[in-house]
């Protein structure tokens, strides 16, 4: 009798396709893609606007079906949104009506009032929102709103996050920030990231793996491994290296 | 110092009422019309009806049947538009009857009003029903139609039911849209009661109106009714838009800072 080997696999994508029926025709937008992540792993998505990318997230995350193919959490099939995935979206994703602990403590409507009021504070300090408990969305700003969804995800304790270009409508200076920022919180909340950009940079400074992708029909051109440890020296000749290697399976030259 | 706003919110309209009513004079002096009283006629109309003890007590008919007509139609309407948004096999279903019904006059129903409660306070009541209903009730609809799709995606992640959803993301993203219709339901209503009042009961700012018409063609006090009217219904355009200032709405009638 041999030892069966377990897959340390948290996430599990197989053979996933989806097509969409129009008028005339359908069209493919993912084709027999197929990925396993481990637990604890930031693997960013990566490919070009419209490819599909955002489309393989939500069916990852439970909130559309695949034509073919299947998604696995820890072993068990993803058959729609749950609490322990919480999906991060752009800024505007926050609720206006509530204010800032209001939108942390959304998804904690089971815990007691005591509890529901640690996790909160804990939560709001954790992404630099102490003193802002109060406020109102409107009253912050894009990066702080930005903050605020990481929170209210947080909060729920989930152990994979779906991030669908999260960082996309902010400033690029803000950008950077909050990039270092996810990798902090990462640090102190060990979980699984999902993260679909458009963003090269972003990408190799983030993630553990890229998953490059191709134009629609989306399917794997390859897998970079980001082999550099943080803090991520960003004009070091392997982060150059990496870029790079990513720029070419793009399909970009990196002269301008 | 008043202030740019102050001059702005306040100074600017009051000097531009005044100037109205310095022309209003002056036109009815230099055409020595008597089909339409000077200011001062009108002044001495209002307090004559104060010193009578109508004019509180017609104030407080009119708007104690827009509260009665208007608390119903808030009361159903909001109600039955969040439904009608939330399942769109039931708008479909009442969609034609409602936008059948929608463009009849709520005076149209007058007749029918009358032979069904008699002259009595219900008649005006159903009326002022009548005109607030549809606008909350498509107000309300359209609200919950336009709630972004990543708020409902959101409820949902966090694992709230049907009921909780509604209660706790598509109310509070309908909410701003669904005070518009109130406002707007308010002003119809407050154009019904006028109205009715001049047909199916005998009080009122409207009966007050038609009655100095026909009991000895005062129109003194004809255009201090109407311009009764005119203050209290922006008073109450005022009071209503004082919701709109709520911390909970407030992001629902600004532009977003970037």
């Amino acid at each position: 009798m041999g030892v069966r080997v377990v897959t340390p696999a948290k996430v599990s994508i197989r053979d996933l396709s989806m097509r969409f029926p129009t008028d005339r025709s359908t069209i493919e937008v993912l084709s027999s893609v197929s990925l396993e992540v481990k637990d604890g792993e930031l693997v960013c998505i990566l490919g070009p606007s419209g490819c599909g990318k955002s489309t393989l997230l939500n069916v990852v995350g439970g909130f559309l079906k695949a034509t073919t193919g299947e998604v696995l959490i820890d072993g068990q099939a993803v058959t729609g949104p749950d609490p322990r995935r919480i999906f991060v979206f752009q800024e505007r994703g926050v609720f206006p009506w509530l204010t800032v602990e209001g939108n942390v403590g959304f998804g904690l409507f089971r815990l007691g009032a005591a509890e529901r009021a640690e996790r909160i504070a804990h939560y709001v300090k954790l992404v630099g929102l102490s003193g802002f408990e109060s406020a109102y969305p409107q009253e912050l700003s894009g990066g702080m709103k930005q903050r605020l969804e990481v929170a209210r995800a947080l909060a729920v304790n989930p152990d994979v996050l779906f991030l669908d270009e999260p960082f996309g409508a902010l400033d690029s200076i803000t950008r950077l920030v909050m990039r270092s920022e996810l990798l902090r919180i990462r640090r102190a909340e060990k979980k699984t990231i999902l993260f679909v950009t458009h963003d090269i940079d972003e990408s190799v400074q983030l993630a553990d793996r890229v998953v490059v992708m191709s134009t629609r029909p989306a399917t794997i051109r390859r897998i970079v491994e980001i082999d550099i440890p943080h803090p991520r020296d960003l004009s070091s000749p392997r982060y150059i290296a990496l870029r790079d290697i990513l720029f070419e399976e793009i399909g970009l030259a990196h002269k301008i | 110092m008043p202030t740019r706003s102050d001059v702005e919110r306040f100074l600017l309209p009051l000097g531009t009422a005044a100037v109205a009513v310095g022309v209003w004079a002056l036109a009815v002096r230099l055409s020595h019309t008597n089909v339409f009283p000077s200011p001062l006629k009108v002044l001495a109309g209002l307090k004559e009806l104060a010193g009578k003890g109508v004019l509180w007590r017609y104030v407080a008919d009119s708007l104690r049947r827009v509260a009665t007509g208007y608390l119903l139609a808030l009361f159903l309407g909001v109600p039955a538009g969040l439904a009608f948004g939330w399942m769109p096999r039931l708008a479909s279903a009442f969609n034609p009857v409602i936008q059948m019904a929608r463009p009849i006059s709520p005076l149209a129903w007058m007749p029918l009003a009358i032979l069904w409660f008699g002259v009595s306070e219900a008649a005006p009541a159903f009326l002022i029903f009548l005109g607030a209903f549809f606008p909350i009730v498509v107000a309300s609809m359209n609200g919950v139609r336009s709630v972004p799709a990543m708020y409902l995606q959101a409820g949902r992640n966090f694992g709230l039911g049907a009921p909780r959803l509604l209660a706790r993301v598509v109310f509070p993203a309908a909410l701003p849209q669904i005070l518009v219709g109130l406002r707007i339901a308010l002003g119809i209503a407050w154009l019904v009661v006028v109205a009715a009042e001049m047909i199916a009961v005998d009080s009122g700012l409207g009966y007050l109106i038609i009655d100095s018409r026909n009991a000895g063609k005062r129109y003194d006090l004809v255009v201090a009714g109407m311009l009764l009217i005119g203050v209290i219904g922006l008073l109450l355009d005022i009071l209503v838009r004082q919701l709109e200032k709520l911390k909970t709405v407030r992001w629902g009638f600004q532009q977003e800072s970037a």
